[in-house]
This record gives structure tokens, sequence and C-alpha cells, in this order.
């Protein structure tokens, strides 16, 4: 039941089992045992909707249900026990899973998002439990150091340095915050954590606060995830209901109290001293740093700033240990880490890896490979700030180290798989596109950079590149990294940077020849109609917006070249095929 | 009008005086945020003008025109944009007689807009009309829905 299950039908496919179950009238004893509970995102969206149905503790996974197929779902399987074979879940869906390993994830499904008991009865609050009543601050740092957790949400830096950090500020106000301004466009773990399982944040964060000193915690989370919002808020009120959060928790005399605050579109709001002002009320622009927020952060008291992935990790590593965590992972990348696996894959969705796994497992074990048989050009990770990652380089290992090297970064784990279709210089453009977007102005370089960066690639793209315009671009990116003042404009030209490093022939093709080869960049096309085969019927001549296209009724029809906006309708609606695109 | 502002000043004084909330309430109430809304909460609060519209014209949320009355989104994500987002936007476009820069239509009837991510990305390319999420459409069959939603809204009109 994540955006996706629901945009599929989820919510008819749960009324539908509801309705048939009662219907069914099942004697008592079967009926007590039978109960529906919805859960958070199952990960693999692309067959949604998904149903786990469990008997005794057998499970047996259904795809793409629709609420017409669940009447016999319960007939044939519920009651008398026979699975219906035809809409099992393939082998696919056992392989998407085979080479996963779940932590974050690992309740995402199977705990009810919106039951603080369904929330207990998997064994939850026990690590605050355990953290409020036997451990020290001191300790839980030290248990956050030796896991070698590192932050989640792109930077990667040690989570259990900035606690300690913090900790040992004095100061009588302290704060949490809880970054989950997900902006990265392409990126969704963090909405699906906080839709299927709120608790472990607000868990995260309690034991953070304890860890730190701090009394008050803010969620900062996107407006645009309205569920998130929904369940999260339920999970903060019932944890205060509870006791987990407020006066004297689990009477230990230590207080805390959650406040959420929507973030109302600005991706520069990540950036930890943006999304401050923004808290405060202010325009969300970045300051430099130092001070850095351990030391002066809200209201310029210390503040520790970890994103929703690296908090819901943390009951897991104090249940079960650093050295367990730490077991995960390379020398100096432990753990594991959710990605976002989306683009031209055949299951897309949310996976989770430990750290190291080669990017060749992830596209052809768990995402069985490209869509149609097309083939493999690049894997983009990390978003605006990352970089485009060449087929040739598949066995490359995923962990913070191993991407940096070759110019791209994990980020907060978006990974964005190409084929052939896709044109690098666009890519690139749509990229910047956005950071230029984005960039607040405050600084010069990134303000005024991006925006030159942009239109050198608009210009290339629509044919009128010219010669030395790969090298201005190198030149004007490798200033702006070093000029900016925060993340946004620092890592802003990494898609430029790296797709000229990997895709020059494509900038070349674009520039001498004026041609796209992926046959992506509008300008750089001409659409022609095929005699042979057209029928003549006259829809490409309905759907032209500028009057370019003649002909009579069952003739081939013909294209105005001087008139053609390039728009595409005609290629859109031609149902034979008949209107080519060079 | 002059109830609903006085209601969100109370409430913002209420709360911890965060200026993004009362914009954010202010919107929620008009579906956008009036000129006049402004600036009398500038002179109520002796906070000028000048920092409303700044926050306003910051983030992406706030809308100081009033919108259609059907509202698409297009989402353009990464994973939406490599599976042509923006021939969707264009079909809607073409079909609403917009201009490149516009986004609503004369009569108010329909906004286009565009949003960086939803999150979706397993079902792109995904669109949003009137806040149900369409996953995995094309240019064609955006251009039924926005067909039959004019039809909806001819027949609402007799």
């Amino acid at each position: 039941m994540g955006p996706g299950g629901i945009a599929s039908g989820g919510g008819e496919v749960l009324s539908a089992f509801e309705k048939h179950l009662g219907q069914a009238k099942i004697s008592a004893e079967i009926k007590d045992r039978c109960s529906t509970h919805k859960v958070g995102c199952l990960g693999l969206c692309s067959k949604d909707v998904l149903v786990d149905v469990f008997i005794n503790d057998k499970k047996t996974t259904y795809q793409y249900v629709k609420a017409d197929m669940v009447e016999r779902i319960v007939d044939e399987h519920i009651i008398n026990g026979k699975p219906v074979s035809d809409w099992l879940a393939d082998e696919e869906y056992d392989n998407f899973y085979k080479k996963q390993i779940k932590v974050v994830l690992s309740d995402c499904g199977v705990v009810d998002p919106e039951s603080l008991e369904s929330y207990i009865s998997i064994g939850g609050y026990k690590a605050t439990e355990k953290a409020l009543k036997t451990m020290s601050p001191a300790d839980i740092t030290d248990v956050m150091t030796r896991s070698g957790l590192r932050g989640r949400g792109g930077a990667g830096f040690p989570t259990g340095v900035k606690w300690e950090t913090c900790r040992k500020v004095p100061s009588s106000q302290k704060y949490i915050i809880c970054n989950a301004d997900e902006g990265d466009p392409g990126a969704f773990m963090d909405r699906a954590v906080l839709e299927g399982n709120p608790h472990a944040v607000v868990e995260g964060m309690i034991i953070g606060a304890f860890a730190i000193g701090a009394d008050k915690g803010y969620v900062y989370v996107r407006a645009e995830y309205p569920l998130a919002v929904e369940r999260l808020s339920q999970a903060i009120k019932e944890s205060k209901e509870k006791g987990f959060l407020g006066k004297n928790i689990m009477g230990t005399g230590f207080n805390f109290d959650i406040k959420l605050k929507l973030g109302a579109g600005a991706f520069v709001c990540g950036e930890e001293t943006a999304l401050i002002a923004s808290i405060e009320g202010q325009r969300g622009m970045p300051r430099p740093k130092p001070p850095f927020p351990v030391f002066s952060g809200l209201w310029g008291k210390p503040t520790v700033i970890n994103n929703v992935e690296t908090l819901a990790n943390i009951a897991y590593i104090l249940n079960k240990g650093a050295e367990w965590y730490a077991s995960y992972g390379t020398e100096k990348s432990k753990g594991t880490k959710v990605f976002a696996l989306t683009g031209k894959v055949k299951n897309t969705g949310l996976i989770e890896v430990p750290m190291g796994i080669t990017l060749r497992e992830i596209i052809y074990d768990i995402g069985g490979g490209i869509e149609g048989g097309k083939a493999l050009k690049a894997v983009q990770t990390g978003g605006p700030s990352g970089g485009c990652i060449p087929a040739s380089m598949l066995d490359i290992n995923v962990d913070y180290e191993s991407l940096a090297k070759v110019g791209s970064i994990v980020g907060s784990g978006g990974m964005i798989v190409l084929d052939e279709d896709n044109c690098m210089v666009n890519i690139a453009k749509y990229f910047l596109a956005f950071t230029q977007l984005e960039s607040c102005g405050k600084c010069v370089p990134c303000r005024i950079g991006t925006k030159r960066l942009l239109e050198i690639l608009e210009r290339i793209t629509k044919g009128q590149g010219r010669e030395g315009d790969i090298e201005l671009l190198e030149g004007l990116s490798k200033d702006i990294k070093s000029a900016s003042l925060c993340g946004l404009g620092q890592t802003a030209p990494n898609p430029v940077l790296s797709t000229i490093n990997y895709f020059r022939d494509e900038y070349e093709a674009h520039i001498r020849d004026k041609k796209c080869p992926a046959k992506v960049c509008k300008d750089l096309l001409v659409y022609s109609i095929l005699e042979k085969t057209c029928t003549g019927c006259g829809a490409c001549k309905r759907a032209c917006p500028s009057a370019a296209i003649t002909g009579e009724k069952k003739k081939p029809h013909e294209i105005n070249q001087e008139l053609c906006v390039k728009c595409g309708g005609c290629f859109d609606v031609c149902k034979f095929k008949s209107v080519a695109r060079e | 009008m002059q109830e609903i502002l006085t209601g969100l000043i109370r409430k913002y004084k209420e709360s911890e005086g965060n200026l993004i909330t009362l914009l954010q309430d202010t919107q929620e109430s008009f579906g956008y945020v009036p000129r006049e809304a402004v600036f009398w909460y500038a002179s109520e609060l002796d906070v000028p003008a000048s920092r409303f519209f700044g926050i306003a014209t910051f983030y992406a949320q706030f809308h100081l025109k009033p919108r259609g009355k059907n509202i698409i989104t297009a989402c353009c994500g990464t994973a939406c944009h490599v599976r042509g987002a923006e021939r969707l936007v264009n079909a809607i476009k073409r079909e609403l007689k917009l201009e490149t820069d516009q986004d609503t239509t004369e009569d108010r009837l329909f906004t286009v807009e565009k949003l960086a991510c939803l999150g979706t990305c397993s079902m792109a390319p995904v669109v949003v009309v009137n806040g149900k999420m369409v996953g995995k459409t094309t240019p064609d069959a955006l251009t039924r829905e926005i067909r039959s939603l004019k039809k909806e809204l001819k027949k609402d009109d007799a």
C-alpha cells in the first residue's frame, strides 16, 4: 500500500478482500485467523498490486492483483487451501529478493504502519527502552561509531562521530532534526520508510535525542508526500499517547517531543543550513560552514540533522549490535543501503543491498536486466549531484569510495538505468535545468554558473553548438565546483562532467554533425512520412498544430519541413508506424 | 475573507510565528496566496510585505495567481523524464492550446504544472489529474482523459 500500490488499485483490492472474507461466512475458527491489513511498500513496485496471503505462517504472494480477482483467491486459496497458481508471483519476484539484505526495509511490508501495537508486536521500542534504561549517551554514540553507519542522505558523514561531537557541546538546549525533504528526482526510499514503518524513524529520533541531550525534535518532510505526512503524524500521536514521547519517557526522567514541519518545495532545503533556515520560517538559503550545525544550528543551538534512512537504522543496530551491522559492506562503507532502482530496467522498485555489491548484480540479478531487450547505456546514480556510470564499468562496487572514484556518488540512493534510447547530452541538460531552477541564488558561481552551463547545453541540443563548447563546459564546471557556497553548487556540474568524460562522442555528434544519436533532442530531428505504409487516414494531419502536413484522403501524406515545429504529434498518433523520426 | 485571515493570524500567533506555515494555511484556504492577504498580514503583524513575497516566490509550493478548476501535474523527475515526460507535457499543452510559457487556460478551467518528483518512479511517466495519480501513461491516453474532463465540464454547465 505505497503510492504505487494505491494508484494501481490497492484500496479497491483491500476492500474486496474485506467484502469477500465477510461474505464467505467462513466458520468461526477460520475467521479468527483471518485478518486483512495494509502494509507499506513491498518493494517491487512494477508488479503492483502485490498481496501476501499467510496461512499457518506459510506465505504465498500474488502479483498484479485486481479487485475482481479477489473472490477467486478467497474461494480457492483461503477457504479450500489451494493457491490460484495462475496469479502467483513468478520467478522474477524471487530473484528480486534473493540478493537483497533488508535492514531498514526489513519491517516495511510486514508491520501495519498505522498501528503502534503492530510495531510493538515485532519488537518495536525495545531499542528505546534498552538505550534509555541501560545505556549512557556515550555508550550509544560508541555503538554507532563502531557500527560504521554513515549518513544515508548523501554526504556519508559517520553518524556516531556527528552525535558524539554534538553530545560534547555544552548547551542547555539542543535539537535533533530528521531530514525528510527527499528532493532528489528519482529517489523515494525515505518516503517508503516513512509510509511503511514510521515508528522506526520516531524511535531513531528518540535514541538520537537521548544520546546528544536534545529535548526537542523536528521532522522536516516534503508536502508532496501527503501519505507519509499522514502516517508520521499518526505515529507521533500514538507514541505520545503511549508515553514514548513527551515528559518522563518510560519513567526515566527523559523528556522529548517531536514536531512536524512541512517543506514548501525547495530542493536546496535538503542542505542542512538551508533546512534550518526554512524551519525558522525564512527563505531556505544555506550559509557558510563552519560553524557546523552541531555547534550552532536551529536558533543558534547545537543541532544534529539526520536523514530518514539513517534514523531508521538506529533501532536495528542497537538491538542487534554494532558488530552485526558492520559485518555487512566494505571496509569503509558498512551496512546496507536502500536504492531506488528505476528507469529502463525490468523490475523497478526499492531494493536494499549490502554496500559493495556490484552494479551488474543490481541491474541484472535483482533488476532482471534491461526492458525490451535494448542495450544498457549507463546508470545514473546520486541524482542531480551524481554522475553517469557507463555500461563498460558494470563490475564496479557500489560503495561511497568506488563511486566517487569514477565521478559519481552514492547520494541519497537514486539509481536510474539508461538504455540506448537515452541521449546523454539531454540527461546532462535535464539535471542542469533542475539545479539551475533550484539554485537559491545566494552565491554567484552557482546562480550564474549553472545558468551559463545550461545555456551552453541548450544550444548544443538545438544544433547550435560551437567548436570549443565542450572545453568551455569543462572549465566552467571546475570553477563552479570549487567556488560554490553549498553542496548544491559544488556538485551541480557532476552530471555534465561525467557525461563528457564517458560520452564525449555524443557531445561531438551534436556539435559537429548536428545529429542526436539517440533521437531525443527535438531540434535535431527530422520527421517524414513513409510513403509505402501511409494509408492516408489523416490522423497526423489533424494532430499537426502547425498545418505542416498535407495530403489527400487515402493517399500518402507529406510533411512540409519548413512549417514543421517538430512536436512529434504525428509520430504519437500514427497507428501504422508510418512517421519516421531521424 | 477578512474572517478567515483573522483566524489564520490567531493561529500564527499561538504557534511559533512561522511565516511559511501562515502562507501554507492561507493557500490551503484560498487555493493561492492573494496579494490583499499578504498586505493585510504585513500591516497587522508589522512585518514587511517583501518578506512574505520573498518566501512565497522562493518556494515552489506557493502560487500568487489563482489556478484552474482542473489541475494536471506532470511529474518531471528523472525516471519520468527518461520515459518521455516532456512528450506528455507537450501533448497536454497542445490539447489545451496553451503556449509554452502559459500554464493556465484563459477560461481558468485547466492548469498544467510540472513537478520535480512524486517518488512513484516505478510507474513512470506519472501525471496527476485532479489529485488522482495516473501511471505509465501515454500522450494518447492523456488527450482522451482531458477530452472527457472537458465533456464533464460542459455537462456541469448545462
